[in-house]
């Protein structure tokens, strides 16, 4: 199985997490940060990750990107054990501020990782411009990071993970430091590009209503050692908007109940051990 | 139109104020000097343009700066190519420190008996000395830089899977350079210190023997125009090296500016 990013055709995968386990050996105390994650996201999904904050939700996320060892369990992306980054995975950061490098350009940000690649001059050069585009972000390309407000950095972080043409694409909370009304257009450009590239999708986030209203499944985790608490369908309409879809009765039951779960989570409620999902 | 030149002209006078207040105290208190070591800042003037404007720049700037040149970059190429990977490797670290700051700790004037003896008292040694002191500031900095990269980036480079030269030359190397540029600020005024004793102790021409044999020669008003070359001479290169820093480290002035606004 070659993960080769053909051409154009945006292929998606399937990402396995099997009986993830993280710990923390340090001087004299260990921690058990993950206890034992089994979930599955289908190719071309969305399934956000919510839960209280200290759910180790950071450390899941780095596990599944191949940038830190689990501890015990597997990550599989169509099938093939991750032992390191993969190829076909991108990453979007929560510190926008930290994750650009600012000594570029937003084009050479963009264009670096698609260099390494090894990509002709002229099919960059299509990405970098089609990304920014996608983010709305046509006319920043000579611009440098810090010249741009936060949202907008966290647009060109988003325009380098979809000009990278990732199978997955995983998220940690990047809309936890960008002010309201951008985190509300931030969601929608998530779910615009989401059905455009079909892509994958992996988001990580502590804010309910966001994980409501962005996913087709919501897998709710307990407070530290992390386990899934429930994964719950989203069955929601697919075309969402901010308006609309929020003020649903079916959005105000689903908020609800993830809010009562995540609430339980925070008491240290856990599924009775036996239960295997 | 009159308002930026005004403001040019408001922080030129600000820059220059106490230079020339100072230089005109001195030109007032020393007029008709009859002190035979502090001669009137006039007999030093004009005694400056008999002494340096004359093929003595040839025979004595042009060799010291050729030292320092040779001296100051070798320091720094090698403060780099050492620094680097020390401050990339944790095990590294350990090992070196111990050995690093006894080194550094060893006033590289001391040194100077010793590198007569193996390397002769030619340019050699004095390039050497130079070295010896420079590296330092190059070396320490560097380290210091390259440990303190960005973990968050860190992981974005390890994600996009950027590979070892390409992570070198885009993260390692512009994460550490406003360190590294700190570490060559101050080497330089070293540099220039050791460049003047480097060429006391031994040697046929250059500024630091200059000032040293007019001194025996008690051609004081020399003497003191030796001095004042010296500290034209550091003026300028200081204004390079701002020059030259401004132009490489832009987005780091740009990105501390941007965050000093947005609080």
């Amino acid at each position: 199985m070659s993960a080769d990013n053909s051409a154009s055709t945006s292929a998606a995968a399937t990402l396995d997490v099997v009986g993830l386990r993280k710990v923390y050996a340090g001087v004299g105390r260990t921690v058990e940060a993950i206890r034992d994650l089994t979930f599955t996201v289908n190719t071309g999904e969305l399934v956000c990750i919510v839960g209280p904050s200290g759910a180790g939700k950071t450390t899941l996320l780095k596990c599944i990107a191949g940038l830190l060892p689990p501890s015990g369990g597997k990550v599989m992306l169509d099938g093939e054990p991750v032992s390191g980054p993969p190829p076909a995975m991108a990453v979007v950061f929560q510190e926008y501020g930290r994750s650009l490098f600012p000594w570029m350009t937003v084009r050479q940000n963009i264009e670096l990782p698609l260099k390494q690649k090894h990509l002709p001059a002229a099919r960059r050069q299509q990405l970098v411009g089609d990304a920014l585009a996608a983010v709305d972000l046509a006319d920043a390309h000579a611009a440098y990071p810090w010249q741009l407000s936060g949202g907008m950095q966290q647009r060109v972080a988003i325009a380098r993970a979809v000009a990278y043409e990732p199978h997955v694409l995983l998220m940690d909370e990047p809309f936890a430091a960008v002010d309201a009304q951008t985190r509300a257009d931030l969601e929608d450009l998530i779910r615009l590009l989401w059905h455009r590239l079909k892509v994958t999708v992996l988001f990580v986030t502590h804010d309910i209503d966001e994980a409501v209203y962005l996913g087709e499944r919501v897998l709710i985790l307990s407070h530290a050692p992390t386990e899934v608490l429930e994964d719950v369908t989203i069955d929601l309409p697919d075309a969402r908007s901010q308006l609309e879809t929020r003020s649903l009765p079916r959005f105000g039951e689903l908020r609800k109940h993830v809010y009562a779960q995540i609430q339980l989570a925070k008491q240290g409620w856990r599924p009775p051990a036996e239960r295997k999902a | 139109m009159s308002a930026p030149i005004l403001r040019v002209v408001g922080k030129a006078s600000l820059a220059l104020g106490l230079p020339v207040a100072l230089l005109a105290a001195w030109w007032i208190a020393s007029a008709g000097s009859a002190n035979f070591y502090f001669p009137p800042l006039q007999t030093i003037a004009q005694t400056f343009v008999e002494v340096w404007v004359s093929p003595r720049i040839f025979d004595d700037v042009v060799p010291s700066l050729g030292r320092l040149a040779a001296g100051y970059f070798g320091a720094v190429a090698l403060g780099l190519v050492i620094g680097i990977p020390i401050g990339l490797s944790r095990t590294l670290r350990n090992m070196l420190e111990p050995v690093l700051e006894f080194l550094r700790a060893i006033p590289p004037p001391a040194l100077v008996p010793i590198l007569i003896l193996f390397a002769g008292i030619g340019d050699t040694m004095k390039t050497l000395v130079i070295v010896s002191g420079c590296i330092w500031p190059v070396l320490l900095n560097t380290v210091e830089g390259v440990r303190g990269r960005d973990e968050v980036l860190e992981d974005v480079v390890r994600c996009y899977r950027i590979g070892r030269l390409a992570r070198l030359w885009h993260f390692v190397i512009p994460s550490a350079s406003p360190q590294m540029f700190t570490g060559m600020r101050q080497a330089l005024s070293i540099g220039i210190i050791l460049m003047v004793i480097s060429e006391m102790f031994a040697a046929s021409n250059g500024l630091g023997f200059a000032i040293i044999q007019f001194e025996r020669s008690f051609a004081v008003a020399e003497m003191w125009t030796g001095i004042i070359m010296l500290g034209l001479i550091g003026i300028l290169l200081s204004q390079i090296f701002r020059l030259v820093e401004r132009r490489m480290l832009g987005w780091y002035h740009g990105l501390r500016q941007s965050q000093r606004v947005g609080g």
